[in-house]
């Protein structure tokens, strides 16, 4: 079906009504993946758990407004004692604590990922579909930021900058946008020799066209899975930061709740283990949903 | 095939000049200089004598000529000088250099042969059981923070059940003989191992799993099928050499990442390597050690890469050069 528009795209006589089909109609079958990855279990499930913590994040500091920094308890108490899971050791609630550091979590995950995509996805795009030179500067760029280990670099970028939420999202970005541009540009490379594209630049389709609208819409499914794959990823990232202690004091996150009780976990195991289950839950469900849509968009590669 | 070699190392040659340079800029960013630390070491001191010693370290100099000092200091191997520890920070580095090797080496050495070990097996039964618990295991792999997993393990194997050691890498008193002490080493580093290898290896038997399966289906397997040789024979001469080359190429890039994880783990198991050296030296923004330790990783990782790129070639006659 879509082969036979393409090539029909070429002959000149409905040239351009075709270019405009041919160029904004992704190959991509969109609503043959939506519905594969409906009907998958899992994948569903991994989108209930990560609603469920948009959702406290969101609303939970109003549900829930007990100030996560205020001493409520004896330090230490255990779960159930005074408060469902227990205080930490200066006894205020943890419980508060991960409802309250839902947002900041998420959020700062959230924007680092954006950071991330933009600066991989624009970098990857431009290498790869104006190959040559430039291709092989940003290539020899891309190796450098490689080399460097991405939890010492961000780790150095914060120490020598400052703890502020906006550089440590930028460290987190700076690192690890390298997967991302190598995705892009070798999906880009693939597809920019498609018939559907050469003929939307033989009609005069300008370069940054041809970049966004017919290529990158095509380029997506990888991208779309690679994009869900490293918000998990940040969330890991951004709480290996807080742990250790390298994020802005104000703030309060699940990692740093397990950073500050490092000294104290001996002796009250759920000041580290419930903020690290709060972590693991939603990563897992960004993960079902990843593998949800690897498996809707390559039916052929299920269970790899 | 050789000028591919010469021209990979000058690559990485090039990549270790900029990571210095990144380093000089990254230090001239960082508020204080090495006057600053050293006064403040020594407990203040008049502008005078700031002057005179920022002289005699040549900082009054223009920037592209302190550049050209730092690029030539740092290739003759001279990384700074921290006040705080009172000593270089090359020699620092390497003091803690051999529990970060240790502890990295054996975490992606375990990490690779059971990662690969664990995705042959599933794939000779891809709708198996244990096919199920590697899916199920690589998502907790891919979800669960490193530093966390550690924690959790000395909860379990250290206090609820103390069969480790909770901290260090030695005992105290050591023991007597050679072999009580390696032994004891390798006791303390049973826990922080086990905790770095585990999310690797989850990864790992998923991607040999996968590669497995496309190699199980390929003509020359069915080839040897025919042949009539044995099954053993056919997946561990046949298949595995080329199931496990993905594997190893994920793990050589992802040395870095390795490290990352050890830096947190030491942190956790109180280990005395790099990992802790870093997070102490943040604390105290003592820069020339935090950014010795950034020029030391990245180095490492280049030369990494070129040895697995090496590796590649020897292991897959196909594949010429790969720049």
């Amino acid at each position: 079906m879509k082969e036979s528009v393409v090539s029909e795209a070429v002959s000149p006589e409905n040239a351009t009504f075709r270019f405009e089909e041919a160029a904004q109609e992704p190959e991509v079958k969109w609503r043959e993946t939506l519905r594969i990855f409906c009907n998958n279990r899992m994948a569903l499930l991994g989108l209930v758990i990560v609603t469920t913590f948009v959702f406290v994040g969101i609303f939970g500091p109003w549900l829930f407004p007990a100030d996560p920094f205020e001493l409520i308890a004896t330090p230490l108490s255990g779960p159930g004692e005074y408060t469902i899971l227990g205080t930490d050791y200066l006894g205020r609630d943890v419980f508060s604590g991960i409802i309250h550091g839902a947002r900041p979590t998420l959020l700062i995950a959230a924007t680092a990922t954006l950071v991330t995509i933009f600066i991989g996805i624009t970098l990857g795009a431009v290498a790869g579909f104006y190959g040559g030179m430039i291709d092989n500067v940003l290539m020899r760029i891309t190796e450098f930021f490689q080399v460097l280990p991405p939890l010492v670099f961000s780790m150095v970028i914060v120490a020598v900058f400052s703890t502020d939420v906006l550089v440590v999202i930028l460290a987190i970005a700076v690192t690890t946008w390298t997967t991302e541009a190598r995705l892009t540009r070798a999906e880009f490379l693939k597809i920019k020799e498609r018939e559907y594209v050469m003929s939307a630049r033989a009609m005069g389709a300008r370069n940054f066209r041809l970049i966004a609208k017919v290529i990158l819409p095509n380029a997506m499914p990888p991208l779309v899975i690679a994009i869900t794959l490293r918000i998990g990823v940040t969330i890991i990232y951004e709480a290996a930061l807080s742990f250790l202690g390298l994020t802005d004091p104000d703030v309060i996150t699940w990692g740093k709740m397990i950073g500050l009780s490092r000294d104290f976990f001996f002796d009250a195991w759920w000041t580290v283990t419930f903020p690290g289950v709060a972590i693991l839950l939603v990563v897992l469900g960004i993960a079902l949903i990843g593998d949800g849509l690897n498996d809707a968009f390559n039916p052929k590669l299920r269970g790899r | 095939m050789k000028t591919a070699i010469i021209q990979r190392i000058l690559l990485g040659f090039v990549l270790v000049i900029a990571v210095i340079v990144l380093n000089f800029l990254l230090l001239q960013a960082a508020p204080g200089d090495v006057v600053d630390a050293m006064l403040a070491e020594a407990g203040g001191g008049d502008p005078e004598l700031a002057a005179k010693l920022r002289a005699s370290y040549g900082l009054d100099q223009p920037i592209y000529i302190q550049l050209f000092k730092y690029l030539g200091r740092v290739l003759a191997g001279d990384l700074g000088y921290s006040f705080y520890y009172d000593d270089s920070v090359t020699a620092l580095i390497l003091s803690h250099l051999p529990t970060t090797l240790m502890l990295t080496l054996s975490a992606l050495v375990v990490a690779v042969i059971v990662g690969t070990l664990f995705g042959v097996y599933a794939a000779i039964k891809p709708r198996g059981i244990f096919s199920n618990f590697i899916t199920v295991f690589s998502l907790f792999g891919y979800a669960t923070p490193v530093f966390w997993l550690g924690m959790i393990v000395l909860l379990v194997f250290a206090l609820h059940l103390p069969w480790f050691p909770a901290y260090g890498i030695r005992s105290i008193p050591e023991p007597e003989t050679m072999i009580g002490r390696a032994l004891d080493i390798i006791n303390h580093l049973v826990l922080p191992v086990f905790t770095l290898a585990v999310l690797f290896l989850a990864n790992y038997s998923r991607i040999s799993r996968a590669s497995m399966l496309d190699v199980l289906g390929a003509d020359y397997i069915r080839t040897a099928r025919t042949k009539g040789l044995s099954e053993f024979n056919i997946i561990f001469k046949h298949a595995l050499k080329n199931a496990a080359l993905p594997v190893v190429t994920l793990a050589g890039l992802q040395l870095g990442q390795v490290f990352s994880g050890a830096v947190l783990v030491e942190t956790v198991f109180s280990l005395p390597g790099v990992g802790p050296l870093l997070y102490e030296s943040i604390v105290r923004r003592d820069y020339p050690v935090i950014l010795g330790v950034l020029f030391g990783a990245a180095a490492t990782t280049i030369v990494a890469n070129i040895i697995t790129d090496l590796i590649y070639q020897k292991m897959d006659p196909r594949i010429q050069s790969i720049t």
